[in-house]
């Protein structure tokens, strides 16, 4: 028997979600007509990425993918929505002073080029909302490209191999075994007997959310009660709410926005942190089925302790009056919005912001780097270790104390009443180690890696940089700030960031077993 | 009655025997030997075959037999045996099942399998072992309705809290009736405003779990409540089943199993049960757990000689109470001769069971109450009987009988009565009777 991968099943299919994703360029090329910049960028992205996606495809024209060529594609498939999501981005900037832009000035200009817009389309389709762009605002860039990264966002939100199980039949055979290797979370929710129905039920919920979000956004907007929330926005962060992303065509982030705006915010970044099968339940009138889900008390919970022990201390003043936020001290209604949208916006690792958190107090944002290890709840669109796992690393560890006392008592882990498999719960151990790790790890060559280019990072930002980029959160602290750049970093640290937001995404699992697997059979 | 037993065990030797005298009973077994062996034990006809084919039934005259009992050891066994059996005749089937599985089917989807009873040994046995343990209390307490209704007969004790309290006061669970009260010897039908005294003896009806909430009640001290240390030693089936029943009752059980997937799936299926996996042989592992310190060791282990070694050694560590799961009748007796407060064979439990149900009428369960002044009767109400179509108010100040109506199971779910509710063809009633009124109500269903 073969430990070797069928490497020519997982690329074969790869071609047909290329093919696919130049189809989605569409909503770019309609937004370039819309505002009469140029359309050459969009039509040629598609032209190149069709003709990539026809030629891959024929690799294997008969896909049929096991175990491993399914965790081969699922790692592949993340890897190839980033590089093609390069595309419009190197083209739209060539030769101008753009960030993204492709520069062939000299050898070093055009590589940091392409790994600046890797970055970007990484950070896009990971929906971490970690950004290089330098400055963002439609002098710089064009209203079509600034509107593909946050389309990046929405694809990569709910997964785009659940969204390709979804639409394409030729991926919805091999479904189970894929679903399984990308939706967030430690376990898969079959919600109807047929992969794809589940698939596109979970895809209906999302895309409905959005629908609604946007719906809401621009009413306001009509009615006069955010004046800067015009259609364009209202889209763009339609696109970037649901999926935990964080990217906004806005410089200053929801700040741009009035304080209804923020408000409304809100509630959209919390739901986003909750199972969509939860969702699922309650439209079939099953409301309990939430209300007892362990997870999602627990997430409430969370948000719910944090949100308030953060907003006594804005209270108390751990914020100094700065232009974005607004005075904070003695001012409830200011307090309890900043600390809501902050920890809402953190917690599940969308990563907008509505003040410049990198200025508060480092106990403040203590408490919001505490809040970024959480993460949102299996089966969101959330990125972290997970509130799930948490709960059951907890009450593994309280179990391990109880048998020391008691050896021979057995103790199943149950949650929300049912029994989690002992297998689960050692994958779910090893996760949360190997998680924490590639944190330390990382945040230690990241500093070093600045120090050789001459740059200091601080603690919180070598910190913040590595966790941000895992937890596909975003922004970090210091220079990293909702209102920072990670464009300072030198190539190599960039690079790292790609491979962790990569493999944040897809839980590190898929990722590390297709390398050991190709080390196996060495 | 002509009378088919499938299965020469202990069990079906047991209900033949006690049949024998006044029917006529054919016993099937499939071992030859057996078969010849019964003919000279006891006074039936034996047949030598699998009680299964529709062949050695027709032999044993199933056809027209009034009443089919499979009872040997194998489910699948008793379960076509009765499948079998109404294809030829329309006799009455019972079948023994270890399986709740099957049991919960039956209950389900009345006549399910061609079984017109079900009796469920592992079960049956646990919910006397639960009796035994819960209601320590009680002076009499009987199982109607396959054991979803209990009837259960207290005295209250000097310094008891219920003592001096109406009746609407002590009777404060929802699926609880207060039935009937003895002062000095004499029965009152209570009242919400009857004053219950020291000395009284109250006879209520109701759920097993209301039951014994009502026990706490009325005797604190006795009744085993969450604080009280339970274990239960072997997880087989009984263990199971005994732990699983008294979480309903929300005690706290600790069981012992020694083998490791049991026990895994024991703790699996018991929440709020604590399951230790080792060999409750060993005495130092009970010393180290404390149970040499708990209120109550049932032994359910597979074998006599293992139970008969843990409870003479928790005895010996001084558990106050041991009750003991005893596999062969022969041995009921040594045990408790040794000092076992109690032992339970399930087999005896499920012959008396079959046996009693044979016995019995129109009324299909009986227990009697001081010196038959009262009966506690099941009854089956039948179409256009007398007691159905009308709200039980009603029917009550018609009917010239003293009776109460403790309750109702309907497609075995438990309807607690109300005045207002209306009894429907299909219905088990348990009712408490005055004896003078029993064949009036009787000849009523």
């Amino acid at each position: 028997m073969s430990w070797g991968v069928n490497w020519k099943a997982s690329v074969g299919l790869l071609g047909v979600g290329i093919k696919y994703l130049a189809v989605t360029m569409l909503v770019p090329l309609v937004v370039a007509v819309a505002y009469g910049e140029d359309i050459w960028v969009f039509l040629v992205s598609m032209a190149l990425v069709a003709g990539i996606g026809l030629a891959v495809e024929r690799v294997d024209p008969d896909p049929d993918l096991g175990p491993r060529e399914a965790l081969l594609f699922v790692s592949l498939a993340w890897l190839a929505a980033a590089a093609i999501g390069t595309v419009p981005y190197l083209l739209a900037g060539y030769g101008t002073a753009s960030t993204v832009g492709l520069q062939t000035g000299s050898f070093g200009a055009f590589t940091e080029s392409i790994v600046n817009a890797l970055f970007e389309s990484m950070s896009g389709f990971t929906t971490t909302g970690a950004t290089v762009l330098g400055e963002i605002s439609t002098d710089q860039h064009s209203h079509a490209v600034l509107m593909w990264r946050q389309l990046t966002q929405w694809l990569g939100g709910m997964g785009i191999i659940v969204l390709m199980i979804a639409i394409l039949p030729e991926v919805a055979v091999n479904g189970a075994q894929l679903m399984e290797s990308e939706a967030p979370g430690p376990e898969l929710q079959k919600l109807t007997p047929k992969i794809a129905e589940t698939a596109r039920a979970l895809w209906l919920i999302y895309f409905g959310f959005t629908i609604v979000y946007i719906v809401i956004l621009y009413g306001l907007h009509l009615a006069g009660m955010a004046p800067n929330m015009d259609l364009f926005n209202a889209i763009a962060h339609g696109f970037t709410t649901l999926p935990t992303g964080g990217f906004s065509p806005q410089a200053d982030s929801i700040a741009a926005f009035s304080a209804v705006v923020q408000w409304v915010v809100i509630p959209f970044m919390l739901i986003a942190g909750v199972n969509f099968a939860l969702f699922w339940h309650v439209l079939r009138g099953e409301a309990e089925i939430m209300l007892k889900n362990a997870e999602f008390r627990a997430y409430a919970g969370a948000v719910a302790v944090v949100t308030a022990v953060l907003a006594v201390m804005l209270f108390r003043g751990a914020a100094p009056p700065i232009e974005l936020g607004g005075a904070t001290q003695g001012v409830t209604e200011n307090s309890l919005r900043q600390a809501a949208f902050q920890i809402g916006s953190l917690l599940n690792s969308t990563g907008y912001a509505t003040a410049d958190f990198a200025q508060w107090d480092t106990d403040a944002q203590i408490l919001l780097m505490f809040a970024m290890f959480i993460g949102g709840s299996a089966g969101s669109t959330g990125g972290g270790v997970k509130v799930v796992r948490w709960l059951i690393v907890g009450k593994a560890i309280r179990r391990e104390l109880f048998t020391s006392a008691h050896p021979d008592v057995v103790q199943p882990i149950r949650l929300s009443g049912r029994v989690v498999d002992e297998d689960a719960i050692r994958g779910i151990m090893s996760f949360t180690i190997l998680y924490v790790i590639l944190f330390a790890v990382s945040a230690v060559f990241l500093s070093l890696d600045a120090a050789r280019i001459g740059t200091q990072l601080t603690m919180l930002e070598s910190t913040s940089a590595s966790l941000a980029t895992i937890g596909n959160i975003g922004p970090g602290f210091g220079r990293l700030g909702p209102f920072g750049s990670y464009l300072f970093f030198p190539d190599t640290s960039k690079l790292l960031m790609v491979f962790l937001m990569w493999i944040g995404r897809l839980e590190i699992v898929p990722v590390l077993a297709v390398f050991i697997s190709a080390m196996d059979s060495r | 009655m002509h009378v088919v037993v499938i299965g020469a065990g202990e069990v079906g030797t047991s209900i033949a025997g006690s049949l024998a005298s006044d029917h006529e009973v054919v016993v099937v077994d499939v071992d030859p030997d057996r078969a010849e062996q019964l003919k000279y034990e006891i006074d039936v006809l034996t047949i030598a075959g699998d009680g299964t084919s529709s062949e050695i039934q027709t032999a044993a005259d199933v056809g027209r037999a009034d009443m089919v009992i499979a009872c040997t050891d194998n489910d699948q066994t008793n379960l076509v045996a009765c499948g079998t059996a109404k294809t030829l005749g329309d006799g009455f089937t019972i079948a023994r099942v270890k399986s709740t599985d099957f049991l919960r089917t039956w209950q389900g989807n009345e006549g399910a399998f061609g079984v017109d009873f079900m009796v469920c040994t592992d079960l049956l046995t646990a919910e006397n072992i639960v009796r035994v343990i819960g209601l320590p209390a009680a002076i009499d307490v009987d199982p109607f309705a396959s054991g979803l209704v209990q009837m259960a007969e207290f005295e209250i004790a000097e310094g008891s809290p219920v003592a001096g309290q109406t009746v609407s006061e002590a009777d404060r669970f929802e699926s609880l009736t207060f039935v009937g009260l003895f002062r000095d010897g004499e029965l009152t039908i209570p009242r919400g405003d009857t004053g219950i005294e020291a000395g009284d003896r109250a006879v209520v009806i109701g759920s097993p779990e209301s039951v014994q909430a009502f026990a706490t009640d009325v005797a604190p001290e006795t009744t085993p409540d969450e604080a009280d240390d339970i274990v239960i030693v072997g997880g087989s089936e009984i263990g199971y089943q005994t732990a699983r029943l008294l979480g309903e009752r929300e005690l706290r059980p600790r069981v012992v199993e020694k083998d490791q997937e049991r026990a895994r799936w024991l703790a699996e299926q018991l929440p709020k049960s604590v399951v230790m996996e080792h060999d409750a042989t060993d005495a130092e592992f009970l010393t180290r757990e404390n149970v040499d310190d708990s209120d109550i060791v049932v032994t359910a282990l597979g074998s006599d000689e293992q139970n008969l070694l843990v409870a003479v050694l928790a005895k010996r560590l001084g558990v106050d109470r041991v009750i003991a799961v005893v596999d062969s009748p022969d041995y009921v007796t040594v045990f408790e001769e040794i000092g076992i407060d109690i032992a339970i064979n399930p087999r005896t439990v499920t012959a008396e069971e079959i046996t009693r149900f044979t016995y019995e009428s129109v009324a299909e369960n009986i227990a009697v109450l001081e010196n038959d002044q009262a009966e506690v009767l099941e009854l089956e109400l039948t179409e256009g009987c007398a007691l159905v179509g009308r709200p039980i108010s009603e029917m009550v100040s018609e009917i010239d009988a003293r009776f109460v109506i403790g309750a109702i199971t309907r497609g075995h779910q438990l309807v607690t009565p109300r005045g207002d509710t209306v009894l429907q063809p299909g219905d088990h009633v348990i009712l408490l009777v005055d004896s003078d009124s029993v064949s009036e109500i009787t000849s009523m269903a």
